[in-house]
């Protein structure tokens, strides 16, 4: 998988989280703005209410965000798989061995951690239920 | 009325810890060799329930589990309100101590997981004929520090949200969903400042490099047992401390995280009953 299919995989990313009714409650006091990479290829993500009211593919020069969450494909595809190796299985551990880099103003990434990983694993447990259907 | 009560035994008592009385829950259950557990940071005692329920070990030990002041069902010490709590390799150490004197314990087997799993090398170092053997769960001479502790207390960030999500993904993605959570629990119910507190322990106040060599394995056996998907305290950290202690022996279990004797049990059972068999066979040997 290049950075192409990633990012078609993450622009799924509204229909599989709007329609959460749990995820999407547990991020009601979530309003922000974020920036996701695969490689060089940069999604940004607006975030109202805990639903993904806005997602585009860029680079659009001088498009601002609050944080930011960069891994290449490879991280991402082993981050997805619907079991994930040790160091794949969550994105605090791809950023303690060096695969994902986590920066900017973190606090509503930590406001709202639990949200937000489940949100970056929405496309893993997707496939899952996928695969039990 | 029948009421199928568990055969676990929780008590209170109030110790003297650095000089203060604190009341300290202490829960137990089984007849046999003393076995004293130790919570992860941030948690308390009821992580080990299973083994406390679990007659292949009760049967033959005694098993004891204790939370820290701050934690779980005892209390922080008077005046705590104006105090920012730490948690100490020397305070830490002074309750394993008293709660074993205060249960009169003859030479336990100790095990700890995580900053639990730390502790019992300081108590392999310097405190070695107390205990029977040491069994180090998750545990390393020291920490690669992994994230900024500061985010687990803070007036804009929900401390037991932070604390639970920032340890979730240290749970195997193996282990069942209800136990899982159940971990989980223990991080979402913690008090304010007090999973950052313990850290200050594992990251500021133990680093263990310097006194591994002391440990003698020949006087109190070491067991260090560490989860494949612990990315807190690495496998590699746990064999490179093993490597530095002769005589200790690490073994990386499978499908396990950070929590393995409650996150998955059935699949930790599969690791911690032949080490306490063995310890077992040497003691009546």
């Amino acid at each position: 998988m290049n950075d192409k299919d990633i990012a078609d995989i993450f622009m799924r990313l509204p229909a599989l989280v709007n329609q959460d009714a749990p995820l999407v409650r547990r991020g009601r006091w979530c309003t922000t703005t974020l920036m996701i990479a695969t490689g060089a290829v940069p999604l940004y993500l607006s975030i109202v209410d805990g639903k993904i009211a806005d997602i585009t593919c860029g680079p659009t020069l001088m498009r601002s965000w609050r944080f930011a969450i960069r891994a290449d494909a490879d991280a991402w595809r082993r981050f997805w798989q619907p079991l994930p190796e040790p160091g794949f299985n969550d994105v605090l551990a791809m950023s303690r061995f060096g695969r994902a880099t986590i920066e900017g103003d973190l606090q509503p990434l930590m406001a709202n951690l639990r949200y937000f990983k489940e949100v970056l694993e929405a496309p893993r447990r997707a496939a899952l239920a996928g695969a039990a259907a | 009325m029948s009421i199928a009560f568990e055969p676990i035994t929780g008590r209170y008592a109030t110790l003297t810890l650095a000089g203060r009385p604190c009341r300290v829950y202490i829960e137990e259950a089984g007849k046999g060799i003393p076995l004293l557990c130790l919570h992860t940071a941030g948690a308390d005692s009821r992580q080990f329930r299973h083994l406390m329920l679990d007659h292949a070990i009760t049967d033959h030990y005694r098993v004891i589990a204790f939370d820290l002041p701050w934690h779980g069902k005892s209390l922080p010490p008077e005046g705590y309100e104006d105090e920012e709590y730490r948690l100490t390799t020397e305070s830490y150490a002074e309750a394993i101590l008293a709660v074993a004197d205060a249960l009169e314990l003859d030479r336990p087997v100790l095990m700890g997981c995580s900053m639990g799993g730390r502790i019992v090398l300081h108590m392999g170092a310097h405190h070695a004929r107390r205990f029977r053997a040491l069994i180090g769960l998750e545990g390393a001479d020291h920490q690669t520090p992994w994230y900024d502790t500061a985010w687990l207390d803070r007036a804009d960030v929900h401390g037991g949200e932070i604390c639970a999500a920032m340890v979730s993904g240290l749970v195997a993605p193996q282990s069942p969903k209800k136990y899982r959570w159940e971990t989980l629990w223990g991080y979402l119910q913690s008090g304010p400042g007090v999973f950052r507190g313990d850290l200050y322990f594992y990251r500021q106040d133990s680093d263990y490099r310097d006194r591994t060599h002391l440990i003698d394995t020949k006087a109190c056996p070491m067991y260090l047992l560490t989860g494949e998907y612990d990315y807190s305290c690495t496998p590699e950290d746990t064999k490179r401390t093993a490597a530095s202690i002769p005589g200790a022996t690490a073994q990386i279990m499978k499908e396990l995280g950070h929590f393995p004797m409650s996150e998955n049990p059935a699949k930790f059972r599969d690791y911690i009953l032949p080490i306490l068999e063995s310890i077992r066979s040497k003691g009546s040997a």
